[in-house]
């Protein structure tokens, strides 16, 4: 049981990273292996934030010290706790993940918008957005009699 | 030294994630696109709710605003102009993935059980750098949320590469489905003012709303959770439903597509000139404590911001501000410009061969 409660996030992070990737490998349509690709992208922010969770702590925004808040926050916890992982009296989420992931998702959908533009302009050079046709479209574009320059 | 019984939030965060389990696997099985976009909204959605739950308040804001809202608006536009229909692949070609995934997903299994166990607060990761921020940011910017500190101040220089890259992303999808870019002239948008009464008095109530939303988590983000990247995004999502219920041409004359491209660098500048500002005044690049000349730190009076020592939190208080206004500029226009570039352009017949 113990090892299932301190396990459980990793074992779920990793199927889902593995969704993301079997959608990228097994699908020839652009757009699927886009979706497969944001899935992959937010597992991985899973992953950071489960790393980044303590038990009993609060969200990393700064309780006034010696506040009727901070008190109210230490008396849930076990005393010993608090002062060994408590910063001033509250225990806290770690903020460093929770930043590198809050820009990594805007910067996600970013670059998502980037790659659907390309699988737009794909297919309105070559009229489709499957993997496999566009390779045998290409094929023939550059091995054809007409295009020889 | 977890506590030996789970909390109710382990509850939770079990339940969460078996139900995200779920979505991407539907997502995985389903062969239709508009399917598996529609489930990615959902799962972004839950995703939110799973990250309240770990405490994390700011990123659970942006997956809500970002992946539940615009990534979904996009995947949708990109679709219509692709009109994509997954194609019925093999079974036997689904093998050889399958296979590579099974194997590289029990090695990382494999690996993770040596990984610091749920919540733990004596892990390596807890235990240095994210400490140390969550000690000295009282003292330090004199704001209240860790997570904004560390994003505008501590690693301000991080975050202005990251709005750069967004900028980037901007000029990127301009370039590739601005309506003049294959020399095609520009054809009437296909989102046009509908007749739906409820939508639009709906609407007209809603993006004021949402505007003011937006401009209370952009002011109150170094207090509570929030800051540019998420108000930025709020603030598209008022300009994206009224281009959806009034029509993409009455929007682009409000907010033309060259003036958000414009608002997009001027968003980087205004990052960069407040880290230009602080070297001038003999400080380092984005080190806010040198924002003000110390003539003018010298005319503020003491205890305006309420605690006697606030004198020396003003330069990051306003750096902080300066930066975030950066950060709203860049990314909401660059949102508002991904939107009129898919939106705005029709879907256009293949000319195999003819390209030049």
């Amino acid at each position: 049981m113990s090892w299932f409660i301190a396990n459980f996030n990793y074992i779920v992070v990793v199927i889902l990273m593995m969704t993301g990737l079997f959608i990228i490998f097994s699908s020839a349509n652009l757009i699927r292996r886009m979706i497969g690709l944001a899935l992959f992208q937010s597992s991985t922010g899973l992953f950071y934030i489960s790393l980044s969770k303590v038990s009993g702590g609060t969200a990393a925004i700064v309780v006034p010290p010696d506040s009727a808040e901070a008190r109210a926050l230490a008396a849930q916890l076990d005393p010993a706790y608090v002062a060994a992982f408590g910063v001033k009296g509250v225990v806290y989420a770690n903020p460093l993940p929770h930043v590198l992931i809050l820009t990594a998702i805007v910067v996600g959908v970013a670059t998502l918008a980037v790659g659907l533009a390309i699988a737009v302009r794909v297919r309105e050079a070559y009229g489709t957005v499957e993997a496999p046709e566009i390779d045998d479209l290409g094929r023939s574009v550059t091995e054809g009699p007409e295009n020889g320059r | 030294m977890t506590p030996a019984v789970p909390d109710v939030s382990f509850v939770l965060n079990v339940s969460l994630l078996v139900m995200l389990l779920a979505v991407a696997v539907a997502i995985a099985v389903t062969r239709s696109l508009l399917a598996a976009i529609l489930l990615l909204s959902v799962y972004s959605f839950l995703g939110a709710a799973w990250l309240m739950v770990m405490d994390a308040a700011d990123v659970a804001f942006t997956e809500a605003v970002v992946g539940a809202g615009v990534s979904t608006l996009v995947l949708l536009g990109a679709l219509l102009l692709t009109r994509g229909e997954t194609i019925k692949t093999d079974w036997k070609q689904q093998i050889g993935p399958l296979a590579l995934v099974l194997a590289v997903g029990g090695l990382l299994i494999y690996a993770a059980a040596g990984l610091p166990g749920y919540g733990d607060p004596a892990s390596p990761a807890n235990s240095y750098v994210g400490r140390a921020y969550l000690q000295a940011t009282y003292n330090d910017i004199g704001a209240p949320n860790v997570v904004t500190a560390v994003l505008a101040s501590y690693r301000g220089f991080d975050t202005l590469g990251e709005t750069t890259v967004i900028f980037a992303a901007c000029i990127g999808v301009a370039l590739m489905l601005d309506p003049g870019s294959s020399g095609a002239p520009a054809q009437a948008s296909r989102i046009r003012p509908g007749q739906h009464i409820v939508l639009k008095v709906i609407s007209k109530l809603l993006i004021p709303l949402i505007i003011l939303f937006a401009f209370y988590v952009q002011f109150h983000g170094d207090l509570g959770a929030g800051g540019g990247f998420q108000a930025g995004v709020t603030l598209a999502v008022a300009v994206i439903l009224h281009a959806l219920v009034f029509g993409l041409d009455e929007t682009t004359r409000a907010f033309p597509p060259h003036l958000m491209r414009a608002i997009s660098s001027g968003g980087v500048m205004v990052y960069s000139a407040v880290g230009v500002v602080c070297i001038l005044n003999g400080g380092g690049f984005l080190d806010y404590d040198f924002l003000f000349t110390p003539q003018l730190e010298a005319a503020i009076p003491p205890g305006l911001l309420g605690d006697p020592d606030s004198k020396h939190h003003w330069g990051q208080h306003f750096g902080i501000l300066l930066i975030e206004l950066g950060v709203l500029l860049t990314v909401s226009s660059t949102m508002v410009s991904i939107f009129f570039g898919f939106a705005g352009r029709a879907p256009r017949a293949a000319s195999v061969g003819q390209g030049g």
